[in-house]
Parts: C-alpha cells; structure tokens; sequence
C-alpha cells in the first residue's frame, strides 16, 4: 500500500466554499448553523488554512444576530438559546480570536441562560423546556470556563450527576443508566476536567472501557461495544486519551508513557486516511456514506490527536505518510487550537466574573413587572 | 400552495430570516421551505395561539423536525388550545416512526406522556422501535424513564430475554439488563448473582468471542471483588482452552489483579504479567501500549515487597530507579 496522502487541497475547496453556501440538503441543519461555523473553522485551522480577515468578520457578525436577547446562542436568527448551539458559537469564535469575536459575547446574559438552565439535581437541560442529558454539562462548563463565568456555584452537584453517568461498562451514557457511549463518555470526562473533578470517576474502569473501543480490524473506534466503526469517533474516543494521561499523571502514576497515547495511533490515522476521505474533499463516517461537515472536523480532529502526543512541555508527533499529512494540534478538552484555547483565557480573565442573576428561569419582563410594582 | 398565497394568512406579513448582509453558512432553502418559515416567524413575533399557527408547526417540523423552537412553541399551543392530547401521542408516534433518530420527537412524546400522565402506550411503542433497530439510543432512554418514573419493571426482565435470544451480542440489551436488576433485585443476594455469572457463563459457551457477555461478568462482579466468586478463575481457565478469546485474557488478568490485592503473591503477580505479555504482543496487539501499561504498573503496585528488602532496596526507590529519576 502506498503511503496514505491527506487531501488536503480538496478538503479546503469544501470547507472553503461551505462557509458561505450550503446546498438545500442542509435544511436538516437550519437549527445547528453555529455549529457549521465551528466545524468549518476548526477543520480550517486544523489544516492550518488561513481565514481571511473578511470572512472572521462576516462570522463573528452572523453569530451576534444568533445570539439570543436573554443570553445564549441559538440554532439560527431568531431562534431560542440552546446549550449546544451556544459552545459551538463560542468555540467559532474563539478560533477567530479577535477583540471583535470576543465582544459578540454577552457574559453577563450568557451567565443567566446558564443559570436559567440549571437544575437542582446538579444537571443541565439543553435548552429551556428542553431535555437532559451529559453533553449539557460539557457546554456549559465549556463556555463558562472559556468565558471566565464560571462560579462554583454554577456547578454545584455537576460534578456528582455526571459521575452517576458512569456505568458497569466503565464509559458515561447520557443520563444514569445508560449504555455508555463514545460522545457521551467524551462530554462528562471532559467537562469533569474543566471543573477540576476527573479524579471522582472510576479512570481505571474508563481507561479499559475506552481503549477497548479501538477496532482491531479497522483501527478506527466504535462508538459503543458490539456496534460499527465510525470516522467520527476518532475524536470522542481517541481524544479521551490525552484526558486520561494528563489525570492519571496529577494522580501521581509512574508508569506513563512519554512518547505515545494508549491507543494504537498509526492504525487511527491509516483508517482515517484510507477509510473515511472523500477524492473530492471532506472527511466521512466509513466508506460507503457520504461526506458531511461534522465528519469532516471530527475526523481531522481525531487524526490530530493520532498525530501529536504530549502537552507544551513534551511533545512527541507520529505522522503517517508524508509530512504534509500533519495537522495543527488540537487541545483535547474544548477541542479548538491549544494556542486559540490560551488566548481567549487570557482575554477573558482579564474582565471581571459577572454578578449572576440566580433565580431560575426568571424572565426580564418578570423582574421589570416586580419593580414596576413595588414603585 | 404557498401560505404567501392563501388568502386566509393575508392578514399576516411574513417575516424574512435577518441573516444579515453579508451571510455565512447559507443555506439554499427551497421555495417551500422559506415560505413556511417566514410565516413560522411572524406568528412567533406575535406570539399568535391560534388553530393556524398550530397547523404551520406541523409543516415547520416536517420540513426540520430538529428546529427545538418551533417544538417549544407547538408545546405552547397545545396547552393555550387546550388541544387533544390523544391525537398529539398519534401524531407523535407516526413522526417518531418516520424520524427516530432525532431529540426533539422523543422530547416531546415525554412531554405529552407526562401531560397526560399515561405510560401505557410506551412500552409496545418502543418495542416497535425497536424491531426496526435494537440499538437506538433515544428508544432505549426513553424506555428507562417510562420504567423508573412508572414503576413499570415487573416484565422487562423477560422482554431483555427475548431480545438477547434475537441478538446475543446487543451491548443495549445487556445494559438494560444491568439497569433491571440493580434496580429491582440487586446484586448482592448471592443467588441472584450466582444466576447472573450463570448466564453469563452460558452465553460464552454459546458465542465466545461476544464482549458483551465478558464485559459484564467483569461488571457485575468488580465491586465485589473478581475473586470473590469460588470457583470462576477454574471456570475460566477451563475456558481458556476450548473458548480462548482476548476478552477471556483481560478477565483473567482482571481476576488475578483482583487476588494480589487481597493476597500478594509472586506467583500470582507473574501469571498477570505473562498475560499481559500475551495480550500486547500477540492477542491483542491494537491495545499493545494499554497492555503493556498495565503490565508495569501491576508490577510496580505488586513488586514482592520482601524479595526488595531481601536486596536491600526500598520498592519506592527502585520504582524511581527504573524510571530513570
């Protein structure tokens, strides 16, 4: 077999072009624009392709207008705030990183939408009327951290609610009882690490449950036991590698590796390479289906983290084929650029956490009727 | 026909999307599409309630069964309308059938569910959902609300039965099956576990390279303690024989993990590493650098501890001294 080559070219004329127009068979994804945003930037700067200044800005300006007027970033314009929308926004944002991308947020009313869906369990719904599940938790604590809002008590019994996550399995479903899964598993470790809690779970039990996930065959990840191998998973699995080192290592374990994940990373980047491209650009779940814009980051993503072991200090890379198959690293937790990750922290922190408004689910219109009331 | 058409919404302008004038990620709606939507938009600035607002979220959804916002505000109509909420749990079903794949379809039927507070459609509504495929997840979570908020456990065991009979190697089923019991039963009677190791035991005989089944021997066993049941490590070595498979080795490597914590044996401690050995270098070589993780860090939690006072050397500095500090 010849060396696998990344098609590169190609994948940026789809990316390129998807930034500005999507065919109709995109309607199925009119409440998840945002969320084209974020795949489409962070395949780009994985590729390391520039974004012209003109288009970071036409970006920034679109998500301002699915910015919700009660905090929050919704599917489209005019649509209601949704957790998932809203880490996709900031991320977008994030990576384009300029003080015009960064004043799009509103923290002050971001902070409300989070605390208008907190519940007292310690969990999150998506949206408000919506439903719960673990990847609520991951957003918000995405954001918040991101966005320098997070206050302990913002997260008051998250930390517990997501470890009743994991199951006999040793991965994270989506709610307790749950068969545990690679995009859930992924959502709750992660957002444990943001809020400094990993430690809580059982990482031993996570670590065989996840590794086990790699198909011995077809050396990319399934995302449950018994299931198929999809491209996708390349990142929620995989990326749950590096996650798992750093918390085994503040754990005080000796025997670390230096130089390699524990999963098996030339056969992730053959399956990626010689599986899940399309000759005429974009990335995709197996052979057979067809090409898409999340595949397409997640797989870049995950071929990424199959790329580069190691944090600023170590780094050690392993890239199949050419050396121009290499991509940019990826942070693991938020999964933007680890530079676009420090640099908005450094933004961010800069400002003063903002005073929430805690009453759950109260609506402006409620507190101006309150005061109107007492004058 | 376009609503921009008819004659019964002139009354109502329609209400284009603010994209702005310079657009990203822009979608080429077709015709019908922005026509329902634009009016979608002007009854949601209204905040109309009204019989055909709620006949438009019917179309908004077909043509985008994700947009939650339009979901959110034919919730809001049902109530306002005092709408039937019998012909909502049809309606439902039939768009759950066409779309289950989908959040907000499940969401919803939860709500009407619980509106109506009656449960007892669900669970032949799911069981067809699942005919058609075993592993949909939104089924299966929408399966464990209706059971744990209804208290409806007393037939599920036997309905996981069925369905292991079906596919012995559905990972959902076997999770429902550890969500029946540690919800009913429990698993510290010794003979409800004894039944369950059983089972487990059989269904490798039957189909020995299932991970399931080994996954959740070691998962209903592990708090316990692996060693804990007499007489497995023989069953399992027996195994080995005529039913090797790499899942039969990590439970050994498990099971033997589990005795040196108890017991710290030399002995023991040696069979781990060499099945360790086996895993990463010939078995199952895709988890080579997890296997051989595991292998030093059995040996360093487990090194004999008198074979290093023996030699002089405390375990701590010879862990330190092998790791080059």
């Amino acid at each position: 077999l010849p060396r696998p080559t990344l098609l590169r070219e190609q994948h940026y004329q789809y990316l390129k072009k998807g930034l500005r127009h999507l065919s109709d068979s995109y309607e199925c994804l009119d409440a998840s624009r945002p969320w084209l945003c974020y795949w489409i930037l962070h395949s780009l700067e994985l590729l390391e392709e520039p974004i012209p200044a003109a288009v970071a800005s036409d970006v920034c300006q679109f998500l301002a207008r699915c910015q919700s007027p009660t905090g929050g970033f919704a599917g489209g314009p005019g649509q209601h705030a949704h957790l998932a929308p809203t880490y996709a926004a900031v991320n977008a944002l994030c990576i384009i990183g300029t003080e015009e991308a960064y004043n799009v947020i509103d923290r002050e009313k971001l902070l409300d939408f989070l605390w208008s869906v907190k519940q007292p369990d310690g969990s999150f719904v998506m949206h408000v009327g919506g439903e719960v599940d673990v990847r609520s938790a991951y957003c918000a604590a995405s954001v918040a951290s991101l966005t320098n809002i997070l206050t302990p008590k913002l997260f008051e019994d998250t930390p517990s609610w997501i470890l009743r996550c994991q199951n006999w399995e040793g991965g994270l479903g989506g709610v307790p009882g749950l068969e545990a899964h690679g995009g859930y598993t992924f959502c709750g470790t992660a957002a444990l690490v943001i809020l400094g809690k990993e430690h809580m779970l059982d990482l031993k039990a996570l670590l065989r449950w996840v590794v086990s996930r790699q198909m011995r065959f077809e050396g990319g990840f399934q995302g449950r036991c018994n299931k198929l191998v999809d491209g996708c998973y390349s990142f929620w699995q995989a990326g749950l590698l590096p996650l798992l080192h750093r918390a085994f290592f503040k754990e005080g374990e000796s025997q670390l590796s230096r130089q390699r994940w524990m999963f098996e990373q030339q056969a992730l980047q053959e399956y990626i390479l010689l599986c899940c491209q399309n000759p005429a650009g974009g990335l995709l779940d197996k052979p057979g289906k067809s090409r898409d814009f999340y595949h397409t980051c997640y797989c870049l993503s995950g071929l990424s983290i199959a790329q580069h072991f190691g944090n600023v200090d170590l780094h050690h890379e392993l890239i199949l084929g050419k050396e121009e198959n290499r991509l940019a690293p990826t942070h693991p937790v938020y999964n933007i650029c680890p530079e676009k990750v420090a640099q908005a922290l450094q933004h961010f922190h800069q400002l003063p956490v903002p005073e929430a408004d805690q009453r759950h689910g109260a609506s402006t219109d409620m507190r101006a009727g309150v005061t109107a009331g007492i004058a | 026909m376009f609503y921009r058409d008819r004659k019964e919404w002139a009354d109502l302008e329609p209400v284009p999307q603010d994209d702005g004038p310079n657009p990203v990620v822009k979608i080429a709606y077709s015709e019908k599409f922005s026509d329902v939507y634009d009016y979608f938009r002007a009854l949601l600035k209204k905040d109309e309630r009204s019989d055909r607002a709620f006949a438009l979220t019917a179309e908004a959804i077909e043509l985008n069964a994700a947009n939650y916002t339009v979901w959110h505000y034919r919730r809001v109509l049902l109530q306002a309308l005092q709408k039937d909420l019998r012909e909502e749990m049809r309606y439902i079903t039939d768009i759950i059938e066409e779309q289950p794949k989908n959040y907000q379809v499940w969401h919803h039927r939860r709500m009407v569910v619980e509106w109506l507070n009656d449960p007892s459609e669900e669970l032949e509504f799911i069981a067809d959902i699942l005919s058609q495929d075993a592993k949909n997840y939104h089924a299966w979570q929408h399966r464990q609300w209706v059971i744990q908020e209804y208290k409806l456990w007393d037939n599920e065991l036997e309905f996981v039965e069925k369905l292991l009979e079906e596919d012995v190697r559905n990972n959902s089923v076997w999770n429902q099956r550890h969500f029946v019991i540690s919800h009913t039963t429990g698993y510290s009677s010794p003979a409800i576990l004894d039944r369950e190791v059983q089972y487990c035991l059989n269904q490798i005989r039957k189909a020995p390279h299932n991970e399931s089944a080994w996954n959740y021997l070691k998962g209903i066993l592990q708090d316990r303690g692996m060693s804990s049941h007499p007489g497995l490590l023989e069953q399992v070595l027996e195994l080995k024989e005529t039913h090797c498979s790499p899942y039969l080795l990590a439970f050994l490597v498990d099971c033997y993990e589990d005795a040196l914590e108890n017991n710290n044996q030399k002995e023991t401690l040696n069979r781990a590493l060499e099945v360790c050995e086996y895993l990463a270098q010939e078995k199952d070589t895709i988890r080579k650098e997890y296997w051989l993780f595991l292998q030093r860090s059995l040996e360093s939690r487990f090194e004999c501890i008198d074979v290093l006072l023996c030699q002089g050397i405390s375990p701590l500095l010879k862990s330190d001294i092998k790791n080059g500090v």
